[in-house]
């Protein structure tokens, strides 16, 4: 919807959208700014610009909150969890996009209530579940659980985009003889890379922020991922403001920048994604 | 293998035929098993503990009733219900109404529309560890924005936010209100832009002004994606965790204690398993009472 009014009119309108605007990021640029300060600038200056930009909290913070550690832990978390999420998802919405058969849609409907079973009714019996398989204090155990909260969201979006793809070429490779898993990685992959870049990031961005299971899987420091070490190094160093805003926004910066120049898939996939988060 | 669509065989899309009815179920396992092992067994295994007096070692006792009876009478349970239907008002009223004014002012621009959603839609990506984070410096009842308000003659905004029991609830629910409203924003704009061009003509060439408009033709128009934020933020305003445990974990004095939160400490802070998994199976009552409205709205022929 598009309406016709002369730009004078609009001026109240931009005030406004321009207000929101501030109020949604300067917090953030307030981040950035004390991160390049001391702790006693800050807490004389905390809304100001830094006297001179001190990059050294940067290195402290790198050093001191283990990040060359952190960072590996968080990156194999992520990467395991995308690449478990997107076979698994995809497989299955491979079979509900492309079979007729019965159970199918009870089957949806049972993908739509386990994924809305709140994540602390299972959290305390998993772990106890996990305590006795030896999967606590294990990247791999938590990979696990990330992937089983995360592919019924896979298999949704993924589903409606094989739905999209025309029978013919499937039915053409077939002819020319493949196999339903030729015809998977061969005719379907190539067409519904968009739903796999979407989930892609949809579940690198959930596994990267989250707080709540790696808080309570992981408690050996040298396998926390980057979310709950800053937490304990918020912990530790709640005196320092200029190390931990720091620390913060090394946190933060992949995700800005994956955000900024991939925003449009982004924020398709976190609207079909749901409220999480 | 080189893949061209053959002309000839053109033929509606249609699903493939039964030739080995468990083939489906083949790809589907791999999603079956974890769903199995990680959500519904130990979904399973809560309805068996919450008769238990289990502290998550040894032998559970089973105790009957007795974890449903200590919980009716604990009068923290009903703060942290209190607590959670606060949450729901809160967020169905302030983010909702702030996710439609951004929304529908973005709808009368087209220079910048998308710049500002954008802006908007940075702390929903952001970690709410982070967000916390932020939050705690900008407010510090030290050094923060109400110190720094009142040295400038601003008395009246010097409130340790975080620390009192009256404010606390309201200040971590601020906090997730200015990560969460831009996700709104991002929903209303796409509903707006869906809304039929000439119900506008039409309800101009009528002498509609602005107002008019947005109340005759956008609401009714987004209706659908309005019912169902609204019935997302119910059954999500009862499972909130992450910024009340990040913020104030619950206090002080469990004045913001939620039920996700009390169930957490104690769970895995008072090691009283079977008494956590009674409040838990709470809270999925709450969360599937909503979701059963969603399912009887739908039902009903409301296109949520």
């Amino acid at each position: 919807m598009f309406r016709r009014r002369r730009t004078a009119s609009l001026i109240p309108n931009y005030i406004l959208l321009g207000g929101l605007a501030i109020f949604s990021v300067i917090p953030i640029v307030l981040l950035v700014l004390n991160s390049l300060k001391t702790t006693v600038e800050i807490q004389e200056n905390p809304f100001g610009l830094p006297t001179a930009a001190r990059l050294s909290n940067y290195v402290d913070a790198w050093v001191q909150g283990q990040f060359s550690t952190t960072l590996s832990n968080t990156l194999f978390l992520t990467s395991g969890t995308i690449f478990l999420v997107v076979v698994v998802g995809g497989l299955a919405a491979f079979a509900l996009a492309r079979f007729r058969f019965s159970g199918a849609s009870a089957l949806s409907f049972y993908l739509l209530v386990g994924t809305s079973v709140p994540a602390l009714l299972f959290i305390v019996p998993l772990y106890f579940m996990w305590a006795q398989l030896d999967l606590i204090n294990s990247l791999p155990g938590l990979i696990i659980v990330y992937a089983a909260l995360y592919s019924p969201f896979a298999t949704y979006l993924l589903r409606s985009f094989l739905v999209s793809i025309p029978m013919d070429f499937e039915e053409a490779a077939r002819i020319d003889g493949a196999n339903d898993l030729q015809v998977l990685t061969r005719v379907i992959l190539p067409l519904a890379w968009p739903g796999f870049l979407t989930v892609v990031l949809v579940v690198g961005l959930g596994v990267w922020n989250e707080f709540l299971f790696a808080n309570t899987f992981l408690q050996d420091p040298a396998l926390k991922p980057i979310s709950t070490s800053l937490l304990a190094f918020q912990t530790r160093y709640q005196r320092d403001w200029g190390l931990t805003s720091a620390a913060s926004v090394m946190m933060i910066l992949p995700v800005l920048l994956l955000f900024l120049s991939l925003q449009r898939q982004f924020i398709e996939g976190l609207a079909r994604g749901g409220l999480k988060g | 293998m080189a893949v061209t669509p053959v002309s000839g065989l053109r033929r509606p899309a249609q699903p493939r035929r039964r030739r080995f009815p468990w083939r489906p179920w083949l790809f589907l396992a791999p999603l079956l098993l974890l769903n199995l092992v990680v959500i519904v067994t130990p979904s399973l295994l809560s309805l068996r503990y919450a008769f238990t007096d289990w502290t998550g070692i040894g032998a559970a006792q089973y105790v009957g009733l007795a974890n449903f009876q200590e919980m009716f009478g604990d009068r923290v349970f009903y703060r942290a219900i209190g607590n959670n239907v606060r949450w729901t008002l809160l967020f169905l009223t302030a983010p909702v109404l702030m996710g439609l004014l951004g929304a529908y002012l973005l709808s009368t621009i087209r220079r910048g529309q998308m710049l500002f959603r954008t802006l908007y839609f940075i702390p929903y990506v952001i970690a709410s560890v982070v967000n916390a984070y932020i939050w705690k410096l900008i407010l510090n009842p030290v050094f923060g924005i109400g110190p720094w308000l009142a040295e400038r003659g601003i008395p009246w905004l010097d409130i340790r936010f975080f620390g009192r029991s009256d404010t606390s609830l309201y200040a971590v629910a601020f906090v997730d209100n200015w990560h969460f409203w831009g996700f709104l924003v991002v929903l209303y704009l796409a509903a707006m832009h869906a809304v039929d061009a000439e119900l506008y003509e039409a309800a101009r060439i009528e002498g509609a002004n602005p107002w008019h408009e947005f109340w005759h033709v956008t609401l009714p128009g987004i209706r659908p994606t309005l019912v169902f934020t609204l019935l997302m933020i119910m059954i999500w305003s009862f499972l909130v965790f992450d910024y009340i445990y990040l913020l104030t974990n619950g206090g002080p004095a469990q004045s913001s204690e939620v039920l996700g939160t009390l169930t957490y400490s104690t769970a895995f802070y008072s090691l009283r398993v079977g008494y956590a998994t009674a409040i838990a199976l709470t809270m999925t009552f709450f969360s599937a009472l909503f979701i059963s409205m969603f399912v009887v709205l739908r039902r009903l022929g409301w296109e949520v």
